[in-house]
């Protein structure tokens, strides 16, 4: 009867639970990579020519004759407290990887900015113009952007903007050492393509969410009212639109995520999505199993709380059939 | 057209070109872009003029000429021919994985609806475990670490997209289940499978055919992204993705070729995407309002 009183709250923490369990799942998939490597980790970190004695005695060290959940606990452990181990090449992972993943954050949230407020007003002026030019052109064109791969835009951007008009320059290898000007200078045209990415989908979403609010009859109430078209966009239909919009957003946001690793590797940015590139050629298993559990754990997060949000938004959904 | 055929052969033949003259503009470009691209890939070692890895001249990144329309690549082989048997393997990768995907998820997915209880649970968790995962992410990891033969891209790519086919199947078939003729197959004595093949996905097929385009053109664009960061189908094949980054040094000398490869990428998803939006807006009633 206790779960009855406050339904909203134990609704979300449902979903936080569940968003922590399969993020343990992702996890434990993750840690058993390693398990799936050919050869053992040990001697995958001492190279080919390893002795067998040197090979158990790496083992050794490694603590690879406990029981496997032992060191399942331990190493999730220490990822939670940031230290993710040693890579192959021998420095520990979070020297790689965190000053890239403050690149990769910043990368990601300048995107986001623009790219939210820009997307909803487009999705408003869809829904608003419907069947109207402007809607056909914005439609016709996000569907053609949202089947284009992402390098395609990259390598358009970089051949218009950096290398015939030489506006920007064409790689992005921004360092710690340059002041904030000259790295948001450098950093245009990855975010110009991130943005094009994104913006595609997030419009055509915002443009679904709010006409399929407009399809229900209270919106026809208000136009019979006599109420003028914008005006029942704006207050009538758009109120009830933002819950899908907000969850819309956000799983966007989860979408970014594939699409920063690639454009990182256009633009040699240094950020975690090319580090994760770089340790897949080299194999270095220990940063490739960092980079991927921060973007899952991103990933899942962004999805907890688009779920979140349509949760609180619609208290339909508290009563699943 | 096809005067000799059955009269409801016939007929069906004369709805379905009715159908496609009444389709928009898009639509039409869509389906004459895919069909330009299915003869391509089927006729390749007909169209192209050099072979797949075949390498025809000692000048690597030679412009373009009479000889090699659109020049050669790094290693000297002719850009058209592998751009042409690219068709080739890209289309067909991704249809493979796409119909490889399409049968497990579409099975399990009527499978779970139909036999309920304990088995649609454990199913469908696994399924939202499965798509809680950053697709990209979690197939750069498995690649890196079992290593990226065709194969197993293949069966990564097809077990993860399963999942959407089998949500959407299942949410159909539960649909479907409870009618009559499903009741009466049940009580005719025949099995799940039986059911599921010939009553249940008959009926659900106009739901999924859309699902199966987009899918189609999302495992395309994936295996071309794979492909473009190294990972995907190897050399020498040839692939449009790892073409663009083969020869991506061009592009800063403002060499355009290596974006052809990206713009037949992008073309045929256009394609796919305008013909797929088209039997979106159809099935949900909204062609005349646009």
């Amino acid at each position: 009867m206790t779960r009855k009183s406050r339904p909203i709250l134990s609704m979300v923490a449902s979903r936080v639970g569940l968003g922590v369990l399969s993020l343990i799942i992702v996890s434990l998939v993750i840690f058993s990579a390693v398990a799936m490597l050919p050869g053992s980790y040990a001697s995958a970190i001492l190279g080919q020519n390893a002795t067998p004695e040197a090979v158990a005695a790496m083992e050794e060290q490694l603590g690879l004759n406990e029981p496997w959940f032992l060191r399942y606990l331990g190493w999730l452990g220490a990822a939670a407290t940031g230290d993710m181990g040693m890579s192959f090449a021998g420095r520990p992972v979070m020297d790689v990887i965190g000053p890239r993943l403050i690149n990769t954050v910043v990368l990601a949230s300048i995107t986001a900015v623009i790219a939210v407020p820009v997307s909803i007003l487009l999705g408003i002026l869809c829904a608003r113009f419907r069947g109207r030019f402007i809607d056909k052109f914005l439609s016709t064109s996000t569907l053609a952007s949202i089947s284009v791969p992402e390098f395609f835009v990259a390598y358009i951007v970089m051949m218009v903007l950096a290398v015939k008009l030489q506006l920007f320059p064409s790689m992005a290898g921004i360092r710690a050492s340059m002041d904030w000007g000259d790295q948001l200078y450098r950093m245009v045209l990855p975010i110009l393509t991130l943005l094009l990415v994104i913006l595609a989908h997030m419009v055509r979403n915002t443009r679904a969410a709010i006409l399929s609010v407009m399809a229900s009859p209270y919106i026809e109430m208000a136009r019979l009212k006599g109420e003028p078209e914008s005006r029942v966009v704006m207050r009538q239909a758009l109120p009830n639109a933002i819950g899908p919009i907000a969850s819309v957003v956000a799983l966007n946001l989860a979408y970014l995520i594939s699409g920063v690793v690639v454009i990182e590797v256009v633009f040699v940015y240094p950020g975690v999505g090319q580090a994760m590139i770089d340790a897949v050629r080299n194999r270095d298993v220990p940063v490739i199993q960092a980079c991927a559990l921060i973007f899952a754990a991103a990933y899942i997060g962004f999805n907890l709380i688009a779920d979140v949000i349509s949760i609180i938004s619609n208290p339909r959904l508290l009563h699943p059939r | 057209m096809e005067a000799t055929a059955r009269p409801t052969a016939s007929s069906r033949v004369t709805r379905f070109l009715r159908l496609v003259r009444s389709a928009p503009l898009t639509a039409k470009f869509g389906m004459v872009v895919t069909l330009a691209y299915a003869f391509v890939a089927l006729f390749a070692p007909l169209i192209a003029p050099y072979g797949e890895v075949e390498v025809v001249s000692r000048v690597p990144f030679d412009g373009w000429s009479a000889e090699h329309f659109l020049g050669t690549d790094q290693l000297g082989r002719d850009f058209l021919s592998r751009l042409i048997f690219g068709a080739r393997n890209s289309i067909s990768i991704a249809l493979v994985t796409t119909i490889i995907s399409f049968t497990i998820g579409c099975l399990l997915g009527m499978f779970a609806a139909l036999v309920g209880g304990f088995v649609d649970q454990v199913l469908s968790r696994i399924v939202d475990a499965l798509m809680s995962v950053p697709d990209l992410i979690f197939i750069l990891m498995i690649l890196s670490i079992l290593g990226g033969s065709i194969v197993n891209l293949i069966l990564i790519i097809a077990i993860l997209t399963s999942t959407r086919f089998y949500r959407i199947s299942r949410a159909a078939a539960l649909n479907v289940a409870s009618l009559d003729f499903v009741e009466a197959a049940k009580a005719r004595g025949e099995g799940n499978l039986w059911i599921a093949v010939n009553e249940i996905f008959p009926n659900i097929l106009p739901l999924l055919l859309s699902e199966l385009g987009m899918r189609f053109c999302f495992i395309f664009l994936n295996i071309a992204a794979l492909s473009f960061l190294g990972v995907g189908i190897q050399p020498p094949t040839a692939e449009w993705g790892s073409m663009v980054r083969d020869n991506a040094a061009l592009i800063n000398m403002g060499d355009m070729t290596p974006l052809i490869p990206a713009a037949a990428i992008a073309l045929l998803a256009i394609a796919v995407n305008f013909v797929v939006d088209w039997m979106l807006n159809r099935a949900s009633g909204l062609t005349e309002e646009g």
